[in-house]
């Protein structure tokens, strides 16, 4: 059992990093990963450190990425804006997957009139534009980030448990599982050792993508001024201060907007590949 | 069919409903009154203030009320412009606002449509991968950097196009139909791709070739009309986006259109004003959605039995 299953493991791996798109991806978002947790250490400058008489120079030995119109050192913004876009983006994700996979397992599990009155409210609340609802939260209750991580968080569970609710009503009726049981294998060793390692594939595939969604969202909130506040910096705050003043200092906008779209696109990148490797189905291609 | 609309309506009322309560709670449950700030108002001033807007009465009366006004279109005065009713305000951004959506999803069909049906022809060959990495490229950068980055090159460094403004100078509804249509120019690209490459492969595709039918006439008449069907389901959900898209697509180019007025409202917390313009965007959701939901099922009669 062990080594048949290490073996796929291994060989989804294998199929991961010979897709060049996804090994760059994957090195991207190591690198800033390690970045945002050392930022404290290797930042230049303090994050609300500003340097008025300075004001906004471009790009120079001592501000690598040059300083924004308060003569704050834009390198050291955008590496703690790294922390705060990387922090809501995985935490909401984590948030999304507990509440997606519990309730679409239940429901898949249980089956039923359970499963019909669960799966009924998931349609109902597809229906609700949580959009605007954030925005609300936003307006009234401050720019709380807790309360942005849960309301993302609770959003974006949907689809999740979709997926994993079809995964684990598909599964339990295929001939391996009718055969382990069968055979009289128990409950449990039925969902640890076949529900689940076969379930995980889909869901590590969509968490991964609902990762830069949910980055998106932040940075659209901090974008329209309804997220994240300065001194406190997040990407989609630079890119709007950015946005502001690009006409005199192109800095401020092109260096965030490139760190998040990379960000973007190696997730989206990873998310693809892992997709194709972790379905044995889909070819070498 | 008949059935089906009033099951999805069944579910799109209650939804309807749900919104309109939640955020009229979420609104009053406010910290604050909306009055206190500046300089305080003399008594008496606030009395007719909490009289004009409707908030002597207890919290149930004053939300029977308020639901009772929208039903009938009336959402109000605006607390910041006392003047002028939440009504008259949408009524004067929505056309706006749809006439930008409008260009962006013909933009976005248009180059969509050709760009898939380019790479669905010669599958796995640069005329393919160009186009598609185009489109990922498209999808995975978002309107905040398009727009801004946009502006920077053809509107600043270039000189080319006009930067803010709606209607004004010849040539300012470019730049925001571009930066709103794009993401959704890429989905049509990626759908129609998919819908015309099982198309292609069918047998009626293989008996028009050999009838000798010119392939312009394969493609367009025969191909194409079964190929878009994905692309039509999208379209719901993408006028929804759109009208999303519109709140940063607006405030990055200074467009009077209902989404500023959306982000200004919830800047100066003008309540009344984010009141009706949530539950007003709400509406025009879900009634996409269900739009497309119908669509679709007329298009396509196994999703009618559901």
């Amino acid at each position: 059992m062990n080594t048949s299953s290490s073996s796929l493991t291994k060989k989804a791996f294998e199929r991961l990093f010979s897709n060049k798109l996804s090994l760059f991806g994957g090195i991207y978002i190591l690198l800033l990963i390690t970045l945002a947790i050392i930022t404290p250490l290797i930042a230049p400058y303090d994050y609300a450190y500003q340097d008025l008489s300075l004001g906004p120079v471009g790009p120079t030995t001592d501000h690598l990425l040059g300083t924004d119109t308060l003569g704050r050192d834009l390198l050291t913004r955008m590496l703690y804006g790294s922390r705060i876009s990387l922090m809501v983006g995985f935490l909401a994700t984590m948030v999304a997957l507990v509440i997606g996979v519990l309730w679409g397992a239940i429901a898949g599990f249980l089956g039923g009139r359970v499963d019909a009155i669960m799966m009924r409210i998931v349609d109902i609340l597809y229906g609700i534009p949580f959009i605007i609802l954030i925005i609300l939260l936003m307006v009234i209750f401050g720019r709380n980030l807790v309360l942005l991580f849960m309301a993302i968080g609770a959003v974006e569970w949907l689809t999740m448990s979709r997926i994993v609710r079809s995964q684990v009503m598909s599964l339990s009726q295929q001939e391996f599982v009718l055969a382990a049981e069968a055979m009289g294998v128990s409950k449990k060793d039925i969902i640890s050792r076949h529900l689940i390692p076969n379930a995980i594939g889909p869901v590590i595939v969509y968490a991964t993508l609902t990762v830069p969604q949910i980055m998106l969202l932040e940075a659209f909130l901090s974008f329209l001024g309804l997220g994240v506040q300065a001194p406190m910096s997040s990407w989609g705050l630079l890119i709007r201060d950015g946005a502001v003043s690009m006409e005199e200092y192109w800095w401020l906008l092109v260096f965030p907007s490139l760190a998040f779209s990379l960000t973007l696109f190696s997730l989206n990148f990873i998310g693809d590949g892992l997709r194709d490797a972790l379905d044995p189905r889909t070819g070498p291609n | 069919m008949i059935s089906l609309i009033l099951r999805r309506l069944a579910t799109a009322i209650p939804v309807l409903l749900a919104v309109i309560t939640l955020t009229f709670f979420m609104v009053h449950s406010a910290p604050g009154g909306p009055f206190d700030e500046e300089k305080a108002v003399s008594p008496e001033v606030l009395i007719k203030l909490n009289e004009r807007y409707n908030l002597n009465e207890p919290l149930m009366v004053q939300y029977f009320d308020y639901l009772g006004n929208v039903l009938q279109g009336d959402f109000g005065p605006s607390f910041r412009y006392p003047s002028r009713s939440v009504t008259e305000l949408i009524s004067i951004g929505l056309p706006i606002t749809f006439e930008l959506a409008l260009y962006a999803i013909l933009f976005a069909l248009m180059l969509g449509i050709i760009a898939g049906v380019v790479s669905s022809l010669r599958p796995n060959t640069a005329y393919d991968y160009i186009p598609m990495t185009v489109a990922m490229a498209g999808i995975c950068i978002p309107s905040i950097i398009l727009g801004p980055s946009l502006t920077l090159i053809f509107g600043i460094w270039l000189n080319w196009l006009p930067v803010t403004g709606w209607g004004d100078i010849p040539g300012d509804k470019i730049l925001p139909t571009i930066t709103l249509g794009t993401a959704y120019a890429a989905y049509c690209a990626r759908l129609t791709r998919g819908g015309m490459l099982e198309i292609l492969n069918q047998d009626f595709i293989r008996t028009a070739r050999a009838k000798g039918l010119s392939e312009f006439r394969v493609v367009v008449v025969h191909a194409l009309r079964g190929g878009l069907t994905p692309v039509i389901a999208f379209l719901g959900p993408a006028m929804a986006g759109l009208l999303a898209g519109s709140f940063v697509v607006e405030t990055i180019f200074g467009i009077p259109g209902l989404g500023r007025f959306y982000v200004e409202a919830a800047f100066n917390r003008d309540y009344t004003m984010i009141l009706g313009t949530s539950i007003f965007f709400s509406c025009l959701i879900i009634a996409f959605n269900l739009l497309s939901d119908l669509v679709a099922a007329s298009l396509n009669p196994r999703l009618r039995d559901q």
